[in-house]
Parts: C-alpha cells; sequence; structure tokens
C-alpha cells in the first residue's frame, strides 16, 4: 500500500519536472521570437511610412524605399505559385492515385524528401547554369520565379500527397462503386476534398519562397533596382501583358541585406531601413500564414473525416 | 420470424451465376472454388464466422478489388441478361459498376450536399438535364424512405444526417443510376435497432425491383430478410439454399453448427 503510493508520488514527481521541461523549452522559442520582434520594431517601425513603401532604393537613407523591392517580392511569388502549384499537385495526384509501386516510383520518391532537404543555394546555381548561361532566360523574373518554384515544389507535393491521404477508403470506394473512372475520382471528389490541405502547403511554400535570398543572389537578382516591370494588366487587348516576366528584379530580403551590408553610419542610417524592410516582410509572411489558418479552418469546418 | 414468401414454385431465373470463383490477395487464397447462383428479384444472404471471405464475395461483384494491387481473380461471375462475365479483364469494371451498385458498412456519404450526393451517380451515367436530375434524385430518395426527411434540406451537407439517415441516403445513392443489382456488406452493424429496422424494411422492398446480396453477421437479420442463404467457411461455400431450409433444416453439420453459436 505504502510502496503503491511512493510509487504514484514518483511518477506524479516524474510527471511534474516533464512539464516544467516543456514550458521552459516552449518559453525559449516564443521569448526569443517576440524579442526578435520587438529588437526589429524598435529600430524599424518609426521608419514605415508611405514614402517607405513607394519609394525606389537611393543613396540617402532617407530618400530610400522598397517599392521595387515589395513589387518584385509580390511579382516573384505570383510566378512560383503558378509554376509550383499546378506541377507539384499534378505530381502528388499521379504519386498517390496512378502510379504502381514499383522502383521506379519508389525512386522518385526518395528523390522528393531528398530535394526538400538540398540547400537552397544548390537550386540557385542550378538555375543559373541552366537557365541563365544554357537557355539565357537572363536575370529575370521568370528565371528567379522558375528556381523558387523548384525549390518549393517538394512542399507542394508533400502537402498534396499527405491531403490525399487523409481522405478516406470509404469515400473513395463509394465513388469508384458508383462507375466513376479514375479521373472523375479525382475531379470531382479527391481534389475538391484536400483543396485545404493542398491550399495549406502552397501558403507555407510561399511564405518559405518568400524569405529565400541565397539562390536568387545566386541567379544574379540585382540589388538596386530604380524601376518597376511593365504591369501585368493593361487597359488594351489582350488586357494582360507578359513583358513583367522578362525584367530584372530584386526582392525583399536581397534589398534588407544590401542595406545590412553598409557600414553604420548615424547620418545616413540604412541599418534602420534594413530593420524596416525586415518588418514589412515579417509582415507579408504572417500575412500569409493568417491566410493560411483562415482557409485550413474554413475546410476543416465543412470536411471533416 | 422467417419472412420467406411461402412459395417459389418454379425454379427462379438466375440473375447471376458463379462458377469456380477463386480470389487470392496476394498470395493468400480468400475464396475457393465457389459454384453459386443469384436468383432474380430476390434477396442473398451472406453468411459465416468473422474472416471466412463474405465480404471478399461480395466484392467480387463489383470488382471493388480491381482497386488495389496484388489481386487476382479465377474463374467466372456470368451476369446476366447477357451473359457478362463480371470478372473478365475484358470487361471495363466502369461499365459494369453501372449495373451493380454497393452500399458500404460504414455510412460513407460524400462532404456534398444531400442532392449533390444522389446526384452523382446520374451524372456518371450522363444524366445532367436538371429536371430529369432533380426528378431521379427524388425518386431515389423515395424509395431510400428519406424524401420527407430531407425534401426541405436537400442543399445541406449529408454530414449533418443522422447515422441512419445517413446510410438510407448512401442507397438513395446507390439507387439512382438504377442498377439490376445491389451490394450490402453490413449495412446495418454500425446503427441503432430502429435504424437498423428502417433499412431492413427497406431493403425487403427493394427486392421487387432489383436483385440483392447482402452480407450479415446477424442470423436474425439473414432469417427476417433473405430469400436464399449462403453459408460460407474458410473461402468456401459450405452450404447454399433457401433461406427457411438452411435455418430450419440444414443438410451439413459444420452449417446447424454454426447457427447454433457452437462457433465462429
Ligand atoms: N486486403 C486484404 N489483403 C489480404 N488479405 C485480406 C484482405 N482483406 C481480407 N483479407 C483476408 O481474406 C479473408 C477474408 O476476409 P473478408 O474480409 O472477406 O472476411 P469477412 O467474412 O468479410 O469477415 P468479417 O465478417 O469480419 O467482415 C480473411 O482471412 C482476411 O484476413
Ligand atoms: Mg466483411
Amino acid at each position: 500500500m505504502i510502496d503503491t503510493r511512493r510509487l504514484i508520488a514518483k511518477r506524479k514527481r516524474q510527471d511534474l519536472v516533464f512539464n516544467v521541461l516543456g514550458i521552459i523549452c516552449t518559453l525559449i522559442g516564443i521569448v526569443t521570437l517576440v524579442a526578435l520582434l520587438l529588437d526589429l520594431a524598435a529600430s524599424g517601425l518609426g521608419r514605415i511610412d508611405w514614402q517607405f513603401l513607394s519609394s525606389f532604393p537611393s543613396r540617402k537613407a532617407v530618400n530610400a524605399g522598397v517599392l521595387s523591392a515589395w513589387v518584385g517580392s509580390l511579382l516573384l511569388m505570383l510566378v512560383t505559385i503558378t509554376l509550383a502549384v499546378p506541377l507539384g499537385v499534378a505530381a502528388g495526384v499521379y504519386l498517390e492515385e496512378y502510379s504502381r509501386k514499383n522502383w521506379l516510383t519508389t525512386v522518385i520518391e526518395i528523390n522528393i524528401a531528398n530535394l526538400a532537404g538540398v540547400p537552397s543555394i544548390i537550386y540557385g546555381l542550378m538555375a543559373l547554369g541552366l537557365l541563365v548561361y544554357q537557355f539565357h532566360l537572363g536575370q529575370t523574373l521568370l528565371v528567379g520565379g522558375i528556381t523558387l518554384a523548384f525549390l518549393v515544389l517538394p512542399i507542394v507535393i508533400v502537402a498534396t500527397r499527405e491531403a490525399l491521404r487523409a481522405i478516406p477508403t470509404g469515400i473513395r470506394e463509394a465513388a469508384y462503386a458508383l462507375g466513376a473512372t479514375r479521373w472523375q475520382v479525382i475531379k470531382d471528389h479527391l481534389l475538391p476534398y484536400s483543396a485545404g490541405g493542398i491550399a495549406t502547403g502552397t501558403i507555407i511554400a510561399m511564405s518559405r519562397a518568400i524569405g529565400e535570398t541565397a539562390p536568387l543572389v545566386t541567379i544574379g537578382a540585382l540589388t538596386f533596382i530604380a524601376f518597376l516591370p511593365d504591369a501585368p494588366v493593361q487597359s488594351q487587348f489582350p488586357f494582360v501583358n507578359f513583358k513583367w516576366l522578362n525584367s530584372p528584379f530584386t526582392v525583399l530580403p536581397i534589398q534588407m541585406f544590401n542595406w545590412v551590408d553598409r557600414p553604420n553610419n548615424p547620418e545616413n542610417d540604412f541599418h534602420r531601413n534594413a530593420a524596416a524592410a525586415g518588418l514589412v516582410l515579417i509582415l507579408m509572411t504572417l500575412s500569409l500564414n493568417a491566410v493560411a489558418i483562415v482557409i485550413r479552418y474554413r475546410l476543416r469546418k465543412k470536411i471533416k473525416w | 420470424m422467417v419472412a420467406i414468401p411461402a412459395a417459389i414454385a418454379a425454379p427462379p431465373e438466375l440473375k447471376a451465376v458463379i462458377k469456380g470463383l477463386s480470389f487470392f490477395y496476394g498470395d493468400h487464397q480468400a475464396l475457393k472454388d465457389i459454384h453459386l447462383g443469384l436468383p432474380d428479384n430476390a434477396i442473398t444472404a451472406l453468411i459465416g464466422p468473422s474472416g471466412c471471405g463474405k465480404s471478399t464475395l461480395l466484392r467480387c461483384f463489383n470488382r471493388m478489388h480491381d482497386l488495389y494491387p496484388g489481386n487476382r481473380y479465377v474463374g467466372e461471375i456470368v451476369l446476366r441478361p447477357g451473359n457478362l462475365n463480371i470478372i473478365s479483364p475484358r470487361v471495363d469494371p466502369m461499365e459494369m459498376r453501372l449495373r451493380v451498385g454497393m452500399v458500404f458498412q460504414k455510412p460513407n456519404p460524400f462532404p456534398k450536399s444531400i442532392f449533390e450526393n444522389v446526384a452523382f451517380g446520374l451524372r456518371l451515367k450522363g444524366i445532367n438535364n436538371r429536371h430529369v436530375v432533380a426528378e431521379r434524385v427524388e425518386s431515389a430518395l423515395r424509395s431510400a424512405a428519406l424524401w420527407d426527411e430531407v425534401k426541405n434540406r436537400l442543399k445541406q451537407s449529408a454530414y449533418a444526417l443522422s447515422g441512419g439517415q445517413q446510410q438510407r441516403l448512401c442507397i438513395a445513392r446507390a439507387l439512382a443510376p438504377e442498377p439490376e443489382m445491389l451490394l450490402f456488406d453490413e449495412p446495418t452493424s454500425a446503427l441503432d435497432p430502429a435504424a437498423t429496422a428502417h433499412i431492413e424494411d427497406l431493403i425487403y422492398q427493394l427486392k421487387d425491383r432489383l436483385t440483392i446480396v447482402i452480407v450479415t453477421h446477424n442470423m436474425q437479420q439473414a432469417a427476417r430478410v433473405s430469400d436464399e442463404t449462403v453459408f460460407l467457411y474458410h473461402g468456401e461455400v459450405i452450404e447454399a439454399d433457401k433461406t427457411s431450409t438452411i435455418f430450419e433444416n440444414p443438410s451439413k453439420e459444420l452449417t446447424s453448427e454454426y447457427l447454433t453459436g457452437r462457433f465462429g
């Protein structure tokens, strides 16, 4: 009897220890993040205003802004998403629904898992060698988008496969039992039901891509861009315009890096600009994540297995 | 209570004939040389202990096994009219599934509206005219005794229905394309007694229109609804006969042992 009580007391102590340990670990993460954010906000928040968002870079810190950088980031995400989502979803659907298990698909699967772990600068090197030197596509938004699309492709593929796998067999069997072809099952059931998971994965991929610097520097994205690409939409027929794809570009993290790189100088405080650019970048990432959460919540409410 | 029409005088017409059917999950043989006739417009119950191959046999009728790799059929299941060998690799499973519908153990409505659940099978048959679809959805829901409960909320999600209602929705979904044969795999095992009785009634009424095969673990259910009963054991048909004969006067020792609960 007494023994049992001692045993239980001991177990409770272990429970408590682990509990406290867990809280500490969690706090380390949160505190670091908050400290970083506060530090960034302290130096950068005051710098963010309309002038900052609507100006091109300049030799004078007070005149400089992130216009070309945030527009570049946005357009780059547009290219990345339009390339990575169709490719990744199609690949995920193929691997999950069509491919038979054999050595070829096993090799492909291992490769996808490995691709997710390849350092991003390697993608940059590949793009530089293949797209810039071999195909002479130039150091453009299109090349940047292709590079980042390759980079995040594994994320989209894995998210698609997981979303498909979460669909219960009963649903699949019900659709097939009614006489649907594989394509009808995919189009009318599997894709709609996995849209939430795919969208979430896509946004995670985007928040990864938007912060990437190394591969873009590698392909030669510029750091000083004092113009905007042509607008993707225009007032005359055919209303869309693809010239912007061939435009040189810069993005927020590169702009930020460029400013951080300058010597600290209170008269011409580029470090403050860097902090402000960082805040803008974090804001963009957080809003992407917020969208992901809303989508997931909406679709989970509608479809739960 | 044995709900058997007193006399089926002439030998009933057969809807399907199984000849020498064996089935393999990879190397594992789950069905062994089965010979069987399924009478038209009648209910055939498949009974037997867990793991004897009831579901496996049932799922041969609509080629569900084709969905998974490594499965293999041997023999013939001839579907009439047309003498179509269902399990022949030359027969398109999509096409024969339009003739043979299925209702599963666990209600599995699509996460769509009630209406769209029933309409899906119609669209697969190429029926797209709005009025025709609406008509056929209504009549399928009526046949599944669900219409009155859902007619005012057809646009709502099927997940808002109770388990029993969901199962009747699944029956309506299977009925809408007007199959000639309907397969039920323990359709009431996830339901309470009231919902079970409701579904049994429904199945009983459906046999005027089509041929039914039902797998059940519930002996009373087999006795209540079926015309013919097939007793399976270790992948073999031990005995197949009129339900009254099987339950009152089985000819095999094993059958009576199973029915009296001495094993299984
Ligand atoms: N996908 C599968 N792969 C391999 N073997 C299987 C598979 N499904 C079933 N089996 C085996 O085939 C045999 C028959 O299974 P089946 O599901 O047809 O039994 P059952 O009579 O429906 O049983 P229950 O009453 O428990 O549903 C069992 O021995 C089972 O282990
Ligand atoms: Mg079974």
